[in-house]
């Protein structure tokens, strides 16, 4: 049997699935969001990077759905579906939402707070629990999740490693 | 103007004669400041998607110090300007006269202010030049420092013309010290989509 790990990059307004015992990982989250859904049962998790809250603040023809909190949330449940995952039975874990800079128009300031808030109202609204976080500060974040172990690694310039 | 279909090599290259311009201008103001000879290559201009973009920078995880500023006048935009971080300790400790460090999470007030004002001068000749060029009228606002990855940083300038696209031009300037081969910094700039228009009308190739 092969053993070797995968580690699976997800880039920005980016998703994808993976099963155990392979892992899933994005990169230099500031403002964005990476949410992980997981089934612990299957070993399997998704990881979507989140750069805006909104699709209906992006022009309707937009095509990348992974790229706003609604439509990403959305879209990646729909994916482990069809791999054949109960959506009941999927968990959530989120990072990211800093506040990279001070100045700009208020609602890009705001913009990292504010994806946390849309991410948590979508996964409010799915009825999937989160059973961990690390959002808010002004630190960007890279984030990696195992479905095996259901930890999500985080690491932050100053601040090291930590996991949830 | 569905950036996608009508950016041609002619726009792209238009941007790159200018872009050279502006660098020239910002490359002297460095090197007066630094009293060392400093050269800025000239710029390569693609249109890109958001990780390509990190990509240019060394890659989305890259630790670097960035200064921000956005440009405001008859064309918006963002402009990045990021270094090493031992690059930035040299340019600081010469500047100020005394040991600096960005890798310290504390970092001093007055090496902060010096290295936002060396991004200010950069952007300042850069965007002088460009207006100067173009008859646009160009401004810098004041700059903004944070020491972290290249995808946390750059992604806060992409998150207005990402509401609409998932590319841009960016017009990417690699600074070199004299004497290295070494590429000591990206100086960034990201005209915004909506601005694109204005920006190749005043160059006359729309």
């Amino acid at each position: 049997m092969n053993n070797s790990k995968t580690v699976v990059r997800v880039g920005i307004a980016d998703m994808k699935i993976v099963k155990a015992p392979n892992i899933i990982k994005t990169s230099g989250l500031g403002s964005c969001v990476g949410v992980v859904l997981y089934d612990e049962v299957k070993m399997i998790a998704g990881l979507l990077h989140v750069m805006l809250p909104d699709s209906n603040l992006g022009r309707l023809d937009n095509v990348n759905v992974a790229k706003f909190a609604d439509t990403g949330i959305h879209s990646l449940v729909e994916l482990l579906v069809a791999e054949g995952i109960n959506p009941l039975s999927l968990k959530s874990k989120i990072a990211g939402g800093a506040q990279m800079f001070q100045f700009g128009t208020n609602d890009t300031i705001r913009i990292g707070p504010r994806n946390v808030e849309a991410v948590k109202m979508m996964l409010d609204r799915l009825s999937i629990p989160i059973m961990a976080e690390d959002t808010g500060g002004s630190s960007g974040r890279t984030i990696q999740f195992d479905p095996k172990t259901g930890k999500l690694s985080i690491r932050t310039v100053n601040k090291g490693f930590k996991e949830i | 103007m569905n950036i996608n279909n009508e950016i041609t090599d002619i726009h792209l290259d238009v941007l790159k004669e200018i872009g050279s311009i502006g660098a020239a201008h910002a490359a002297t103001s460095l090197s007066q400041l630094l009293d060392r000879k400093i050269e800025m290559l000239v710029p390569n201009v693609n249109l890109v998607t958001f990780d390509e973009m990190f990509d240019l920078a060394g890659g989305t995880e890259r630790i670097v110090v960035g200064i921000f500023q956005k440009i405001e006048g008859d064309l918006s935009g963002n402009i990045f300007y990021l270094l090493p971080i031992d690059s930035a300790n040299q340019l600081i400790e010469k500047l100020v006269g005394s040991s600096f460090d960005f890798h310290n999470p504390e970092m001093t007030e007055m090496g902060i202010s010096a290295m936002q004002e060396v991004g200010n001068i950069l952007s300042g000749s850069y965007l002088s030049a460009l207006s100067d060029f173009t008859a646009m009228r160009l401004q810098p606002t004041v700059p903004s420092l944070s020491v972290d990855m290249v995808g946390a940083i750059i992604s806060y300038g992409l998150i207005e013309l990402s509401h609409y696209y998932d590319e841009a031009i960016v017009i990417d300037t690699q600074i070199i010290v004299e004497g290295s081969s070494k590429v000591d910094g990206h100086f960034l700039l990201l005209p915004n989509p909506e601005s694109y228009i204005s920006l190749f009308q005043s160059l006359g190739v729309l």
